[in-house]
Order: structure tokens, then C-alpha cells, then sequence
């Protein structure tokens, strides 16, 4: 019952978002532009810093992220919709999990798109080495999804909401990017460093383990009006 | 409470007019001599602190699952009061620290975790003030959050190499240190205990003003 509510929540998404590609699109451009920002600020005679590909990857993730969950929830703000899914007879951290698998989707496209360009254009070697960028990858997505869609959701009702989601999920998820950026640039170093990398993940992991269970515990009282 | 509330502010002044001369009479530390005194205000600060993001992260989760008034106003107490005495001990830090490292603010762990910690609850201030009808069970979501995260900023000093000293620096302190820091932290943890109970005092007065107007507004008065 808990699965299968999250799975349809899910569907109900991808259905929306698969006629227009609306928050699809305008986020991966939009990472796209983060990229660019960040490459203009900081190259230097036609060479980026040696560390700057981990942290503009994590940068760009987590600006587009943001904007990913305002796109979202402001679509089911818009329509109405939320009401109606609060009102269905359905486990409320069902509904939840729903919301945060359709973020993870859409950033885990991102991460597509970001990856391979950021590889490419930084000469990272983001992908030799994605045996352990992928939990990494994972796990920091993981956690700043978490937060966010839980923020995400119950700033629908407040009218500041466009400004009170990144001034609240920046101070609580830098954790978050710290660990991932920390995590990524020991991988990228030549010798990749390893235990430093498992470190950071380690670290991640944890903090998914507390965000998700804090996230799925306040997420009935937190919704309940 | 009300009854202990002047003898307590009178400790707590007498305390804080004693600490200067408690703190004048400790032993120098043997590198940093005079500089090391900041010491005594630095730590406590942080000390009431963590007092107030415990108070404030338990009061929340009393509010979000009991929706208990006085839970939220003293989460309101205790969240301001973790900006006053972070910000205490954001000032004392690299003031400490321009004179011992050289630097103003050094990017390691134990500073930018510290620092992430004031922003979080400045969030929390900002959340309950511009953010409209139902924000006080926002509010209480990040104070949550914020409480689940301090804890990382407390291990986070053994984890990443920094040049903040570690947590266990405290025990190994010299002999005639112990005195002056323990009573900076007594007087700093009575001054938070002082101004929580002020804070939700004047809370509840506000609270019980507005309904009074809202019982006139009806005709009931």
C-alpha cells in the first residue's frame, strides 16, 4: 500500500511532466548555466583551478535542485492539487516518498547532463572514476532531496515561499555539499584518495539516515493544517 | 518561576561582576599568556549554545506533535537566544584567533560548522518573521533540523584536521583553571535560564493580550 501510493504519486508526476518538459528542461538549462557562471569566475588563462570541478558539479546541483523543488511544488500549488492528494485516503509519508522520488529522478538527469559536461570541460576524470562518484553522487543527492522536498512542501503555504526555500534549506544542506564536494575532490586527486573518499561517504550516509527519518516522522504534523 | 526570578538575576549580576576577577587571578597558559583568557567567555558562550539547541529542538517536537502554545513560545525563546550567545562566540573566536593563529577566521570545520549552526537558527528567526500565517510549524520543522545537525558540528572537530582544539582539550586544562572556567560557565548557563524564562514570560503575556483583543473584537467582554 506504502509502495504502491508512492509509485502512483510518482507516476502522476512523470504523466504531468512528460507532456511539456517543462521543469525538465529549464532545469537542466539552467544547471548548464551555473556551469558556465562558475567556469567564467574562476578560469584563469584558459585553466580552471585544480579543484574547482568537484565544487562547481556540487554547485550547479544544488542550485538547480532548488529551483527543481520550487518548479515542482509550485505546479501542485498551482493546480490545486496538493489538496487533493492530502485528502486521498493515503498514508501522508507515502505521498511524501512520492514527491521526493520524482526530485530524485529530475536530479538524477541532471547529474546526467552535469557529469560528462563538466568531465569534459574541466578535464576531470569524473568518469574513470565512477565507481565511487556514483554513491557519492547518490547519497549527497539523497540527502539534499530530502530536506528539500520536505521544505519544499510545506512552504507551499507561505506566501514568501520562493525566498524562504533557499534561505532554509542552504544553511541545513551545506553539510550535505560540504561532505560531497570534500568527497568528489579527494577522488579527483592524482593518486585518487580513497579512504578519504569512503570518509565523506560514510559521513553522507549518515546524514541521509537522518534527514529521511526525520523527514518521514514530521511530515504528517508538518502537512496536517 | 516568578517567585526565583529576582533572586536569580541577582546571583547572575553578582556572578558576572565576580568573573572579571576570577578570570584575572587564573594561572597564564604557558604559549598563549594573556590571550588565553578569552577563553573563559568563548567556551561558556558556546556552552549556552548547544543549551539553548537542545531546548529549542525538544520544545519543537513538543509543538509539531502536541500543538502546544507554550512549547512554541519557548522554542521562539530558545532560538534567539542561540543567535545572541552564537554570535557571542562567533565575536570571541577570531578575536582569540587573530592573535593565536594570526588569522581572523580560518575555513576549517569547527568555525564554518559553527557558523552554518547561527545561520540555521537566523533562518529560523526569519522564517517565523516574514513567513506569514502557519509558519510557527515551519519554524519548528527547522528547529528540528537544525537540532539534528548540531551534533555533526560537535564531531565534526575530530573528523576534519583543523587548528580549533578538540573538545577534550577541556580536562587537561591547568589546575588553577578549572575554578574561573567552570563559574564563567555557571554564570553564562544562569544568564541563559535567566532570559529563557524572560523571553517566554513576555511571550505569553503577548499571547494572552492578543486574546483579549480578539475576545472584545467578538463582543465577549
Amino acid at each position: 500500500m506504502f509502495l504502491r501510493t508512492a509509485l502512483l504519486v510518482l507516476r502522476k508526476d512523470f504523466a504531468i511532466e512528460i507532456k511539456s518538459y517543462e521543469i525538465l528542461s529549464t532545469t537542466l538549462f539552467f544547471a548548464v548555466g551555473c556551469v558556465l557562471v562558475f567556469a567564467f569566475a574562476l578560469v584563469k588563462e584558459g585553466q580552471a583551478p585544480p579543484d574547482s570541478a568537484a565544487a562547481i558539479l556540487w554547485i550547479a546541483l544544488l542550485f538547480s535542485g532548488t529551483l527543481a523543488l520550487g518548479r515542482t511544488f509550485e505546479r501542485e500549488r498551482y493546480g490545486e492539487t496538493i489538496r487533493a492528494l492530502l485528502l486521498a485516503p493515503a498514508p501522508r509519508p507515502a505521498l511524501y516518498v512520492g514527491k521526493l522520488l520524482g526530485i530524485l529522478c529530475l536530479l538524477g538527469l541532471t547529474e546526467v547532463l552535469l557529469v560528462p559536461l563538466i568531465a569534459l570541460l574541466f578535464s576531470a576524470p569524473l568518469l574513470e572514476r565512477l565507481a565511487l562518484l556514483l554513491p557519492l553522487l547518490v547519497c549527497g543527492t539523497i540527502g539534499f532531496a530530502a530536506v528539500g522536498t520536505l521544505f519544499a512542501a510545506m512552504l507551499m503555504r507561505a506566501r514568501t515561499r520562493d525566498v524562504m526555500l533557499p534561505i532554509l534549506l542552504y544553511p541545513i544542506t551545506i553539510p550535505v555539499i560540504i561532505a560531497g564536494v570534500r568527497g568528489t575532490s579527494a577522488l579527483l586527486a592524482t593518486p585518487p584518495d580513497q579512504p578519504t573518499t569512503i570518509m565523506w561517504l560514510t559521513i553522507l550516509l549518515c546524514f541521509d539516515v537522518v534527514f529521511v527519518t526525520l523527514s518521514l516522522w514530521t511530515f504528517e504534523p508538518l502537512m496536517t493544517e | 518561576m516568578k517567585k526565583f526570578f529576582v533572586p536569580l538575576a541577582a546571583l547572575t549580576a553578582a556572578m558576572f561582576a565576580y568573573a572579571p576577577i576570577a578570570i584575572a587571578n587564573a594561572p597564564y597558559e604557558s604559549t598563549m599568556l594573556l590571550i588565553q583568557k578569552i577563553f573563559y567567555f568563548h567556551v561558556p558562550s558556546w556552552m549556552a549554545m548547544y543549551a539553548g539547541i537542545a531546548v529549542c529542538g525538544a520544545a519543537s517536537v513538543v509543538y509539531l506533535f502536541k500543538s502546544r502554545p507554550a512549547a512554541d513560545r519557548l522554542a521562539v525563546a530558545a532560538a534567539e537566544l542561540i543567535v545572541l550567545f552564537g554570535a557571542i562566540g562567533l565575536v570571541t573566536g577570531p578575536l582569540w584567533g587573530r592573535k593565536a593563529w594570526g588569522v581572523w577566521w580560518q575555513w576549517d570545520a569547527r568555525l564554518t560548522m559553527a557558523l552554518l549552526l547561527e545561520l540555521v537558527f537566523i533562518a529560523y528567526l526569519l522564517v517565523r518573521a516574514y513567513g506569514g500565517p502557519g509558519s510557527d510549524k515551519l519554524a519548528a520543522a527547522v528547529g528540528i533540523f537544525g537540532t539534528a545537525v548540531s551534533p555533526f558540528v560537535y564531531v565534526s572537530v575530530n573528523i576534519w584536521r583543523t587548528v580549533h582544539p578538540l573538545n577534550t582539550v577541556v580536562p587537561t586544562l591547568r589546575a588553577g583553571m578549572f575554578g574561573p572556567f567552570w563559574f564563567c560557565s555557571a554564570a553564562f548557563l544562569l544568564l541563559f535560564t535567566l532570559l529563557i524564562m524572560m523571553r517566554t514570560q513576555l511571550a505569553s503575556e503577548q499571547a494572552m493580550l492578543d486574546e483579549l483583543y480578539l475576545a472584545e473584537d467578538d463582543g465577549m467582554v
